[in-house]
């Protein structure tokens, strides 16, 4: 049956996986409840295996198909239209095939929490919105997915709902998410308007025609401000600076969760919708240098958050969003195959990042907190492995995925026109903190002596739900970027070449300078990551012990204060706003005030009228001849008006 | 000023006059005597404008059987004079200005309309309507009306009848 | 010939008073009798407009009318001879159980 006719297959089965569990798991055992969740998502992996073959062997041309109208108003059409071309491609493989993995790791991670069934259902939900997302072809569509991953992200972290920092995470997710959203569709709205279709195609064929011409730097026009909008989204949902503030507390939730949707597939979503509406991008120059901007400050402010953090998962949350920047970096310099690049092998080893820590949590019985972890090298030798796998990918030495996604990247900032330098400089920055805060964690969990009580924790290897997952991202993690291999030889770049019909030739290298240019600056690279080792080898290696917090290390233990300047500058206006403006005045003095005016109106009249009947059979009488006086008022009129207002006849 | 016009005035004053008595008399016999004769007066209307049957109508039964029924009850049920009580400062102060503004609306309207009240050439003649010429109305066009209006006079005897027994 | 104006004038003035007896009397008998003259007083008006306009319509409603109120002067009077034994007193202001 081929597949790529039937593309809703693919979300479709998450979703029954989510409705059958959800419905009926609580009262199924373990193996049922996994093999449905496992089953779905994993034939949705073959499936999308399927329709990239099928899309391959057609000769990569394009595929759209619309398969049924939802909203049809006069001219304006969007439908459940599904799409498919080399950047779905490589999104449908890595959402798909991370998912999987990590649905496996969750078996053994989840298996003595209660509802179990619960948070198979919700990781269900969350593919079949993510891949509704990936495989959109209009911004509708996309929308919908965009804001049921927030949906689930927000079910997931507050998955241990009797927890209320739990639940205020999951609320601050959803509500930052919110601010993001709004800009989104403030940009659909814009393009709405002027290309009168939200269609992929319509709007980039649109945007495409010579007629619409580049809009200059520093000027605001449509697209500019529309592109503008649409990356406020992606600042929300990618946790870019400003609102980046709720990825950190995410980590309530589950490590899984951590692993799927705030590492390796929600929070790319905003990367991958600004590189699916290049074509606009590449029209307002404005727009993509606040692209870059933001990319690159988010980079390294988060990095040097990172860089003090207690809480393993904290450090990888902040590692996310650095990287993150990273990939919006690349966006916003034009190289938006690098980023996507990035986005894939991040993908690989943040998840395995994420998934290790989470062994390691399972391990030390649920510490966090790693001044309380020491020495377990020996103790989990396939979690250390495997974790080290993952810190030496992300702080880009060869021939490990992230060197050449990182490279590409710092290659391209580094000839941008418009201040390219100064974005290479502190992108290199960000990266010898990467190493540094990510060799720290590696010598503070494995190295050194145990600062924890062996007779209270007992440390344990994971059982192999959990390792396998792990070895395989390993793998992917030191492979996944093979396809740039070439490149460093002055060969094909086949990964760049494999989108360049989404986005154009011009990715290919240049001549001889540039390719020299290239190799010089990646050796920059591979020393800045070396120092950063250096570093923290030094001062975290040999016997360590948490310090008292002070100066700049308060300030950056502190995450320099945002949420409390959030808290203060925006949420408390907002609550006392809510509460004396809108509660007392316009809810409890206005409608109900109206509400109860009516009675209070009612009763009034009332208590006038009801002097008529004073029991008293004279003033009756009265009533009687005030009542022929207005019956023969009434029936004299025509008569008399002259009279009273006019002259005698 | 001829003579019908001064007869007129003398009955008008007279109807007026025992209107006002009517209302200034304490004793409720004296107004009853005091509204036979405004009855009187306006029977003598009547016979003025030429309409001798209703004014022998007016007379018999008006004059002859209600008054003479509002006596008998004044004096069965032994009325005094009235009592001074004053419960209603509705009825006090709002009267006069009521029934003036009452009067005053239906003077208006008469004054307003009163080009369209000439009187017809047959009464300007002095023609009077007869007995005949009544009575073929009453029993050709409105013998329905005045079929029902016996029986309304019988319900008005039973409901006299029964209001006024004494219990037995 | 008198002017149908003056008639109806009068008519007028006498229900006028006919409401003012009805307004400031106590007795409920004197109320009645007010009843009764403004009944008269609008008699008289359509014996005045029966004359104007030439057709003995109007005499034939002044029939029905002394009809009427010869009824309603025999059922009204059997109530308030009952009224009155019941409150003892003839003065309507007396009857005034509705009042709070």
């Amino acid at each position: 049956m081929p597949i790529l006719e039937n593309l809703w297959i693919i979300p479709l089965l998450p979703l029954l996986g989510s409705a059958i569990n959800g419905l009926f798991g609580a009262k199924w055992s373990k193996p049922v409840v996994n093999s449905i969740a496992l089953g779905s998502t994993g034939v949705s992996f073959l499936c999308a295996v399927e329709a990239v073959r099928e899309f391959l062997a057609g000769g990569s041309q394009p595929f759209r198909k619309e398969f049924f109208d939802w909203i049809v108003a006069g001219s304006f059409r969007a439908g459940f239209d599904l799409q498919l071309d080399q950047l779905t491609v490589v999104m449908l493989l890595v959402v798909t095939g991370v998912g999987f993995l990590i649905h496996i790791y969750s078996t053994g991670y989840m298996a003595h929490e209660g509802g179990y069934y619960r948070f198979f259902s919700y990781l269900n939900l969350f593919m079949f919105f993510m891949l509704i997302l990936v495989l959109a072809a209009n911004y509708v569509l996309l929308f919908v997915g965009w804001e049921g991953v927030g949906l689930c992200s927000y079910l997931l972290i507050g998955f241990y709902f009797l927890r209320k920092s739990a639940a205020d995470a999951g609320k601050k997710a959803f509500i930052v998410n919110r601010i993001g959203d709004f800009g989104f569709m403030l940009g659909m709205f814009l393009l709405f308007r002027t290309f009168h279709s939200l269609d992929f195609a319509t709007v980039f064929d649109a945007a495409s025609k010579p007629e619409v011409a580049v809009e200059p730097m520093g000027q605001f026009g449509i697209l500019t401000v529309a592109c503008l909008l649409l990356f406020v989204g992606a600042i929300g949902k990618s946790a870019q600076l400003p609102l980046y503030v709720w990825l950190p507390d995410a980590m309530e939730g589950p490590t899984p969760v951590s692993a799927l949707i705030h590492a390796a597939t929600m929070v790319t979503a905003g990367v991958y919708m600004v590189a699916r509406s290049h074509v606009l991008f590449t029209h307002a120059p404005t727009a993509m240098y606040v692209v870059a901007i933001v990319g690159c400050a988010t980079a390294f402010f988060a990095a040097t958050i990172g860089l003090v953090q207690s809480d393993i998962k904290k450090v990888l949350a902040y590692s996310t969003v650095s990287q993150l920047g990273y990939m919006f970096l690349a966006c916003g310099v034009g190289a938006f195959g690098a980023g996507i690049f990035h986005l894939m092998t991040h993908a690989f080893f943040k998840a395995l990042l994420f998934l290790s820590a989470g062994s390691v949590i399972h391990a030390m019985g649920g510490e966090q907190d790693m001044w309380n972890m020491g020495g377990l090298s020996k103790k989990i030798k396939v979690t250390f492995v495997c974790m080290l796998f993952g810190t030496i990918a992300i702080a880009g030495f060869p021939p490990f995925a992230a060197f050449f996604s990182k490279d590409a990247i710092l290659f391209a900032a580094y000839n941008y026109e418009n201040g390219g330098k100064v974005l290479y400089g502190v992108g290199l920055l960000a990266a010898v903190l990467t190493s540094f805060y990510m060799f720290r964690l590696i010598w503070l969990t494995f190295f050194g002596e145990k600062r924890y009580d062996e007779h209270h924790v007992h440390v344990h290897e994971s059982p192999g739900s959990m390792t396998g997952p792990l070895m395989i991202l390993a793998f992917l993690s030191l492979t996944g970027g093979w396809f740039a291999l070439p490149a460093l030889f002055g060969w094909k770049d086949y990964f760049a070449e494999f989108l360049s019909p989404v986005f154009g030739a011009g990715e290919a290298g240049g001549g001889e300078a540039a390719q020299s240019l290239e190799h010089i600056l990646s050796i920059v690279a591979v020393v800045a990551a070396t120092a950063g080792l250096l570093v923290a080898w030094q001062m975290y290696s040999k016997n360590v012990k948490r310090g008292t917090s002070e100066g700049v290390h308060k300030l950056l233990y502190n995450k320099y204060y945002v949420d409390e300047l959030y808290a203060a500058a925006v949420v408390r206006p907002l609550v006392w706003l809510s509460t004396n403006v809108l509660w007392k005045v316009v809810d409890a003095g206005m409608i109900d005030g109206t509400v109860n005016g009516v009675a209070d109106g009612a009763a009034a009249v009332g208590d006038t009228v009801r002097h008529t009947q004073s029991g008293n059979t004279r003033s009756y009488a009265v009533w009687v001849v005030v009542g022929a006086i207005v019956v023969l008022g009434i029936v004299f009129w025509p008569i008399l008006h002259p009279a009273v207002f006019g002259g005698v006849r | 000023m001829t003579a019908p016009v001064i007869i007129f005035f003398v009955l008008a004053g007279l109807a007026v006059l025992a209107s006002v008595s009517l209302i200034l008399q304490r004793h409720p016999i004296h107004s009853a005597l005091s509204l036979i004769v405004v009855m009187v007066a306006l029977a003598g209307l009547y016979l003025l404008m030429g309409a001798e049957f209703v004014a022998a109508v007016q007379i018999i039964v008006y004059g002859g059987a209600v008054m003479v029924l509002f006596v008998f009850v004044i004096m069965l049920l032994n009325a005094g004079e009235e009592e001074r009580t004053n419960f209603s400062k509705l009825a006090t102060f709002g009267g006069i200005p009521l029934a003036l503004a009452l009067s005053g609306m239906i003077a208006a309207g008469i004054a307003r309309s009163s080009s369209q009240l000439a009187t017809s050439p047959a009464a300007a003649e002095g023609a009077i309507s007869s007995t005949k010429q009544l009575s073929m109305l009453l029993f050709k066009d409105f013998v329905y009306p005045f079929e029902l209006t016996s029986f309304l006079i019988l319900i008005a005897i039973l409901g006299a009848i029964v209001l006024a027994q004494r219990e037995n | 010939m008198v002017p149908t104006n003056y008639y109806l004038i009068l008519s007028a003035i006498l229900f006028g008073l006919g409401v003012l007896a009805f307004v400031f009397k106590r007795n409920v008998i004197t109320i009645f009798m007010a009843i009764e003259l403004m009944l008269n007083a609008v008699n008289l008006a359509f014996v005045a407009f029966s004359r104007a306009l030439g057709k003995s319509d109007g005499e034939v409603f002044v029939l029905f009318v002394i009809i009427v109120a010869a009824a309603e002067a025999a059922v009204g009077l059997g109530i308030i001879i009952l009224t009155a034994r019941n409150r003892r007193s003839l003065n309507v202001e007396r009857v005034d159980l509705l009042k709070l």
